[in-house]
């Protein structure tokens, strides 16, 4: 396999190095109109009124609509599959702007003028009369008896409950000699920050509205829009330009509904909708927030007799992806350490705060954060090694999870801590960091991690491919999977060129830029699944071009079919290894032949029917400043199986930026929430302080290349994974260097200081207790 | 009342001129009206550096740079980085081959930073060179390779200085 394998240049980098690559906003014709969405400026309560009359006045506005005048419509937002199934259908619980308006942020109106400055200055014109209610910002507490209800069809806010049952937890703890560590874990909210934020546009053309969008999933828009509108799903294309990331939140449905509504109600003009900054951080998606409670019941020998969680995931205000994000992390409890006698409890609570949909390891961050800085725990009690106490534990080669049947086929967790543990020298380390004393202590830590690719067989997985032959022998490809700076489009080339017999994956013109009219259904980006599921229909569509091609040449050279192959884009006979002809020649005749012209084109889905495992660590070093509370990570590595690697370099990329944002949820990203109000304080990229250029030390990634059996060429997820073991691996450092077990995230000084004091490592006569 | 004003300068290498509103940024010009879409809007309020061009050599965010200031100044956008055959200068060249890129949306204004630190090369330490890149935020690379590829400039142009 030439191109598999190798290092290659994205096949988008000389576009985006040049700036010619054209994002959302690069296509809007300078000519469209301008919305601006007005927000509500309570938490909880119902409008009663909104007076637009010193807004139309003003110059360059066309229209203003509000919660009074959108249809009567609910519907979903996920980026999931559709079910046929109405039960397991997504909740539609939001119309495209809201009367009962439940988050400070919510979409109550909205503005379309000539230009931006009188959409903004429209908006701010705009006086909204509100009936106030109670609300309630805690999962917890919103779960409680008289508290403020969100949606009447869900009492006590709880959008959904799910538990795992094993064994017989009741009986299991009566056992003698037991040893309990019972603890709680919180982790905030936080917010992708994609450098582009979302933007779309929409205009009418041919009796259907066209919408233009930064969005992972424009085949799904297409069906939302469709539901949000009460319109055919015919009647709405969805095109996806080159999109500015996305890490999850453009796995929903944001403004396309709105923005092709608004277009509808102005005559099918451009309108577009460039959402600022502020605004992406509050009314979009937000990393769910979750309180996790475990209490494991361990042996002196090390062994966990029996184990409970409960897990309480902050929704925020509407369902979007609601609880498939804690059920995932809720999933990996009874795997990531087999214990016979399990059980688990998660709920997902709807709250007055921002929408929580999914965000890059959806539950998977949150989950490692409290299940990797337990067994942490659970080792200090015991007075034992963590990292002997996770080579016994963690999950065991050939474990077969028995709902999506994945199998732990290789010995993943222990290859990847090797790696890590020798690039960290970590037990030597960690020895010489055991007994410190003084302001400044440096501490070393590790977390494995659990993940699993796509979404099988919780939802369909499926990928659809096609593929063209060019008259010069080159192909274009079009799947229904999404670029979204991950390099999807580079790695489809390389499996493309491999399948077919080309040369080279430049020889293979990937259609990046989706559309609803052109491309085939694709689910999109997310569940790190694309690698592994486009994979299958790249390999099953190539081999039947390949097919077809063969049947031609078999045709022009009189060989049989059984006798040519397809190697460095040359028809060769394999008895001898002759080139019989460079495949350019058999396209040329396959276009203009007199006898016989045949366009030679392939398509085919596959539906995938598996999921695989897969899993790493993070190590990471640090030095703590005591008294000023303040931790700098010194080093740090990332160690991945995600089987055979398709591009090396990209792959290594993709694993920085994992990382990056789980050095920000660790250490200092947090959005912020006034409790008065429930107005989000620091919704701008300087408060919201996500990981800058000079708060990181090098970022170490390797991997163990285990090549998964079940997948098409032996590939399975990264996008996510990096992300997931970072923020508990640099808590445990931080426990290895102060003793501290900090249980709370990010680990900013606020948070220091105060467990710091409460541990009597800061002796400070002014602090106020509680 | 709108207010409109003429405004020369040079961009890329060309003399321009131009009539603009006089709220308008740097940025709104030079995308709306000159069409050069590798200055791209990720905040509008000088957070992210995704709108950095260069003016006079200096890197400024151009989202909070008013476009009548750009009276008799020199620009220089990602655009007039080509050379005239379409070859790439060093520090693209750079950006493609350590992949320093992946979404592509910060990579402008990532690339300009780099070209004004590199059109000076000094033998900076990594503390240095990610400070003096700082200004620029990126989601996707962790600025790792971005910081690779500044210094594989770097080390070719300060070994080129010497010979």
């Amino acid at each position: 396999m030439p191109n598999v394998g190798k290092s290659v240049t994205r096949v988008d980098a000389f576009d985006k190095v040049t700036g010619r690559a054209q994002y959302t906003d690069d296509r809007c014709p300078n000519s469209a109109l301008v919305a601006r969405v007005v927000h509500s400026t309570i938490a909880h309560g119902y409008v009663k009124s909104v007076d637009t009359s010193e807004a139309e006045k003003i110059p360059g506005v066309v229209r203003i609509f509000t919660c009074f005048d959108v249809p009567d419509i609910k519907f979903p937002t996920a980026g999931h599959p559709w079910s046929v199934e109405e039960a397991h259908q997504d909740v539609a619980d939001r119309r495209m702007l809201n009367r009962h308006v439940r988050y400070y942020g919510d979409d109550i109106a909205a503005v379309v003028a000539e230009d931006e400055v009188a959409a903004a200055q429209a908006a701010r014109a705009i006086k909204v009369e509100y009936d106030p209610l109670p609300f309630v910002l805690d999962p917890i507490e919103a779960t409680k008896e008289g508290a403020p209800l969100l949606h009447k069809e869900y009492p006590n806010n709880i959008l959904k409950h799910t538990s795992i049952r094993q064994g017989d937890y009741a009986a299991a703890i009566q056992e003698p000699g037991l040893i309990c560590v019972d603890k709680w874990y919180e982790t905030p909210t936080v917010q992708h920050c994609h450098i582009e934020n979302f933007i779309c546009y929409a205009y009418e053309e041919n009796g259907r509205i066209v919408v233009i969008s930064s969005t992972q999933i424009p085949h799904i828009v297409r069906r939302t829009v469709g539901q949000a509108l009460g319109i055919p799903w015919g009647k709405v294309r969805i095109v996806k330009p080159y999109i500015g990331g996305g890490f999850g939140n453009k796995q929903d449905t944001l403004y396309e509904p709105l923005c092709a509504w608004l277009s509808m109600q102005v005559g099918g003009r451009t309108v577009k909708l460039d959402v600022p900054r502020e605004d992406t951080f509050v009314s979009n998606r937000v990393r769910h927030a979750e309180k996790i409670h475990i209490i494991s019941w361990v042996r002196p020998d090390g062994t966990y007799a029996a184990r409970k969680l409960v897990m309480y995931s902050n929704q925020g205000a509407y369902a979007s992806h609601g609880h498939s994000i804690v059920a995932k992390g809720m999933g990996a409890f009874p795997q990531m350490y087999p214990c016979p006698n399990v059980e688990c409890d998660s709920y997902t609570v709807y709250t007055n705060r921002s929408v929580a949909g999914a965000m890059r390891g959806y539950g998977i961050p949150q989950a490692m954060f409290a299940f990797e800085s337990h067994t942490e725990d659970v080792c200090r009690r015991l007075g034992c090694d963590s990292l002997a106490f996770r080579r016994k534990n963690l999950m065991p080669v050939g474990f077969v999870d028995p709902f999506s049947k994945n199998e732990n086929y290789y010995d993943s967790y222990n290859q990847c801590l090797d790696k890590a543990i020798a690039y960290m020298d970590y037990e030597r380390k960690r020895a010489e960091y055991a007994n410190q004393t003084g302001p400044v202590r440096k501490g070393i830590g590790l977390a494995p991690f659990w993940y699993n690719t796509a979404v099988w067989p919780i939802s369909l997985e499926h990928s659809s491919c096609r593929m063209v032959l060019n008259q010069d022998g080159s192909i274009q490809l079009q799947v229904g999977e999404t670029e979204i700076g991950q390099g999807a489009d580079t790695a489809y080339a390389q499996m493309a060129a491999d399948t077919v017999g080309l040369a080279d994956y430049t020889s293979v013109h990937v259609q990046s830029c989706q559309d609803t009219d052109i491309t085939p259904f694709g689910l999109g980006a997310y569940a790190s699944r694309q690698t592994y599921t486009c994979g299958f229909a790249i390999r099953q569509t190539g081999l039947l071009l390949k097919e077809k091609i063969l049947a031609y040449a078999s045709e022009m050279t009189r060989m049989p079919v059984y006798n040519l192959d397809l190697v460095d884009s040359n028809i060769v006979r394999v008895t001898d290894g002759r080139v019989m002809m460079p495949l350019a020649d058999l396209a040329v005749e396959s276009f203009y032949s007199l006898t016989h012209s045949v366009h030679i084109t392939a398509e085919s889905t596959y539906q995938i029917k598996s999921n695989a495992y897969s899993f790493g660590c993070c190590c990471a070093e640090v030095e703590v400043d005591i008294p000023l509370a303040k931790v700098k990570l010194t080093k740090i590595i990332n160690v991945h199986d995600c089987g055979t690697l398709i591009n090396p370099a990209l792959a290594e990329a993709q694993v920085h930026g994992g990382m990056s944002m789980g050095i920000g949820f660790a250490l200092s990203e947090q959005l912020l929430y006034d409790g008065k109000t429930g107005r989000a304080l620091n919704n701008n990229l300087l408060d919201y302080k996500l990981s800058t250029f000079m708060d990181h030390p090098h970022l170490e990634a390797q991997f163990v290349e285990n090549p998964e059996p079940t997948s098409a060429f032996g590939t399975k997820a990264l996008g996510e994974p990096p992300t997931c073991p970072v923020a508990p691996a640099i808590r445990n450092a931080i426990l290895n260097a102060t003793g501290v077990e900090v249980d709370t995230l990010p680990m900013t000084p606020h948070t220091l200081y105060r467990r710091f004091c409460e541990e009597g490592l800061i002796q400070d006569p002014w602090r106020k207790e509680g | 009342m709108k207010q409109f004003k003429q405004v020369t300068f040079r961009l890329n290498g060309k003399e321009v001129s131009c009539v603009v509103d006089v709220r308008s940024s740097l940025t709104d010009m030079l995308r709306n009206q000159f069409g050069l879409t590798s200055v791209k809007k990720g905040c509008e309020v000088g957070e992210c550096g995704a709108c950095t061009v260069l003016i006079n050599k200096e890197a400024f965010n151009s989202c909070i740079y008013l476009a009548v200031w750009a009276e008799g100044k020199d620009i220089l956008t990602l655009e007039g980085l080509m050379g005239p055959n379409g070859e790439l200068s060093d520090i693209q060249q750079a950006f493609m081959e350590e992949a320093a890129v992946q979404c592509g949306f910060c990579t402008p204004g990532f690339i300009l930073t780099a070209y004004e630190i590199l059109e000076e090369p000094r033998d900076y330490t990594d503390d240095e060179l990610r400070k003096l890149l700082s200004g620029h935020l990126c989601r996707c690379t962790g600025y790792e390779n971005i910081l690779r590829a500044v210094k594989k400039v770097l080390r070719q142009r300060l070994e080129a200085a010497k010979a």
